[in-house]
């Protein structure tokens, strides 16, 4: 091992949940099997580059419910913390706390402690430097069902190091004030299976709620509530998916696929989720009520454009 | 040719090649997916080729569906593009370990073992598409004699590389999944290899697959 590997490093006192590497996810593999993975939460991740002055497309570790716990050996460096999260950092047997969304200097022998997510499900942690970890298919995005990305696929495990290169001697504060809204109407576009349901079926998609399970990841949300009854075939001929496709299982439950997803399915599917309500959709945190609203493609279009405008503006003002 | 393109959702084009599975509507959804590979068509970020449909999937931020639709409509296709249709041959050992549902296969179609495993490894297979886990094939089309419902209870862990059959098709399990297939024999190749950067997929769509039987003894040498 080379000296300087050693400088600066994390030490993992505590993994969390399931805390992963992630950037902006990978390309063009679907058609072998390989999900497009990737920071679940965009918008959170773009900003945590952001604050930190990295490159947009910079690894960082995302987390969810409770974070890691990390204890730093190295050289003053930069981090923060994006999402809405409850953190605080172990200075000299003294806690000190900090808020999300704005640069913090971590010292040699500091132990960051990242508790939780409020009402919420991920959180980012961006440094001001890079990860040193591996990239696999033009991504360090780890996918645990396919064992790949950095950290062998796998996530972060208890004693493992984790070594940093690149550090940024100097970073302005970066400031940026936001509150993660929340939402309960998520908005969709009828998909290509819309007919194999029975009329009352529809109107109780999108009028009744709908609860989120514990049985919701990177993968996927499972949602119990009314059964959506089938009046054509409980299966279709597998096909592609893609994130925010809200399948109806035989048992006449939505699954709506996330980051992770596999490639192809075989379920008829009911709609997809717009993308710009993408980012809040993965932060619904399990015991969740949502409900459905559908809207057409031009409308879908205008509000991403929004949602995007939105971004630009909280990235342009930064303090 | 295409049927319909439609949306899926805001993001994705849904290509329709006709409800029907079989090679011909299936090598027409293969020749689209290579063509437009190489279209560098803008925005592009995923494109996924089934049975008889093509999902493309793009950055929003870059494109439209109005736009792309228009591109994919007046692509040229060139025939066998850049597509390398391979014949690819797969060795399986079928021990009674690894065979986990010959027996009910048997019963359920009356025939005995060895005529189930002669007509399964007389006939070469078609690779239809890849995917749902990472690497893993779906094959067709199986002898009528052989075609078999799926298991009534899925299993919780099909191990790695055991090789599936249901109705018309049948599959290689790339890693340990739940499913519902009935698993006839294991192989000793790995069929997706993890730590493998460029082309870690052994088989590819419109690919021809044969399977030839191998002993205990030769499975646990090219296991080595």
């Amino acid at each position: 091992m080379k000296k300087n590997m050693n400088k600066n490093y994390f030490e993992v006192l505590r993994p969390g949940i399931n805390s992963t590497f992630q950037d902006n996810g990978r390309n063009n593999f679907y058609h072998i099997g390989i999900p497009f993975s990737g920071a679940m939460d965009n918008r959170n991740f773009l900003l945590a580059n952001t604050i930190s002055n990295n490159e947009i497309n910079n690894p960082v570790i995302e987390f969810a419910y409770q974070g890691p716990k990390l204890k730093y050996i190295g050289e003053n460096i930069f981090i923060n913390v994006t999402g809405d999260v409850n953190f605080k950092i172990i200075r000299k047997n003294k806690n000190l706390e900090f808020s999300c969304y704005e640069n913090i200097i971590l010292e040699n022998n500091d132990c960051l402690d990242i508790l939780s997510t409020n009402r919420s499900v991920y959180g980012y942690l961006s440094i001001g430097g890079t990860f040193e970890i591996d990239y696999y298919l033009n991504s360090c995005s780890t996918n645990t069902k396919a064992k790949i990305g950095a950290n062998s696929g796998e996530k972060l495990k208890k004693g493992q190091i984790i070594h940093l290169k690149n550090i940024k001697k100097i970073l302005p504060k970066n400031k940026i004030e936001y509150l993660n809204s929340k939402i309960e109407n998520i908005r969709i576009i009828k998909g290509p299976h819309f007919d194999y349901f029975s009329k009352d079926a529809i109107v109780s998609f999108f009028s009744d709620e709908f609860n989120v399970t514990k049985l919701s990841d990177r993968m996927g949300i499972r949602l119990k509530g009314p059964k959506i009854s089938n009046i054509k075939n409980t299966n279709i001929k597998s096909e592609g998916l893609v994130k925010g496709v809200i399948q109806i299982t035989a048992d006449g439950d939505p699954i709506i696929m996330l980051s992770d997803h596999g490639t192809i399915g075989g379920y008829p599917k009911i709609g997809v989720v717009i993308s710009a309500d993408y980012d809040k959709l993965v932060q619904i945190p399990p015991g969740s009520k949502i409900k459905f609203k559908e809207i057409n493609l031009k409308d879908a279009e205008t509000i991403f454009k929004l949602y995007e405008m939105e971004t630009q503006n909280l990235i342009s003002n930064i303090k | 040719m295409i049927k319909n393109i439609s949306n899926l959702g805001d993001a994705a084009l849904y290509c329709d090649f006709g409800t029907e599975v079989n090679k011909e509507i299936n090598r027409n959804v293969i020749n689209y997916f290579n063509n437009l590979r190489y279209s560098n068509f803008l925005g592009i970020t995923n494109i996924t080729p089934s049975y008889n449909k093509l999902v493309i999937s793009f950055d929003l931020k870059l494109t439209s569906f109005a736009k792309l639709k228009k591109q994919v409509e007046n692509l040229e296709l060139k025939k066998n593009n850049n597509s390398k249709n391979n014949l690819i041959k797969i060795p399986v050992c079928c021990a009674e370990e690894f065979a986990l549902d010959i027996k009910r296969l048997q019963k359920l179609l009356k025939i005995n073992e060895a005529k189930i495993y002669e007509t399964f490894f007389s006939k070469n297979y078609y690779c239809y598409m890849t995917g749902f886990i990472a690497g893993m094939p779906f094959l067709g089309d199986m002898d009528k004699s052989l075609f078999a419902k799926r298991l009534e209870t899925p299993r919780v862990k099909v191990p790695k590389n055991s090789i599936g059959i249901t109705e018309q098709f049948c599959n290689i399990y790339t890693f340990e999944s739940p499913g519902g297939w009935n698993i006839i024999g294991k192989t000793p190749v790995d069929i997706f290899d993890n730590k493998k950067n460029t082309e870690p997929n052994l088989i590819n769509p419109g690919d021809t697959i044969s399977f030839y039987p191998i002993s205990k003894l030769e499975y646990e040498k090219k296991y080595e």
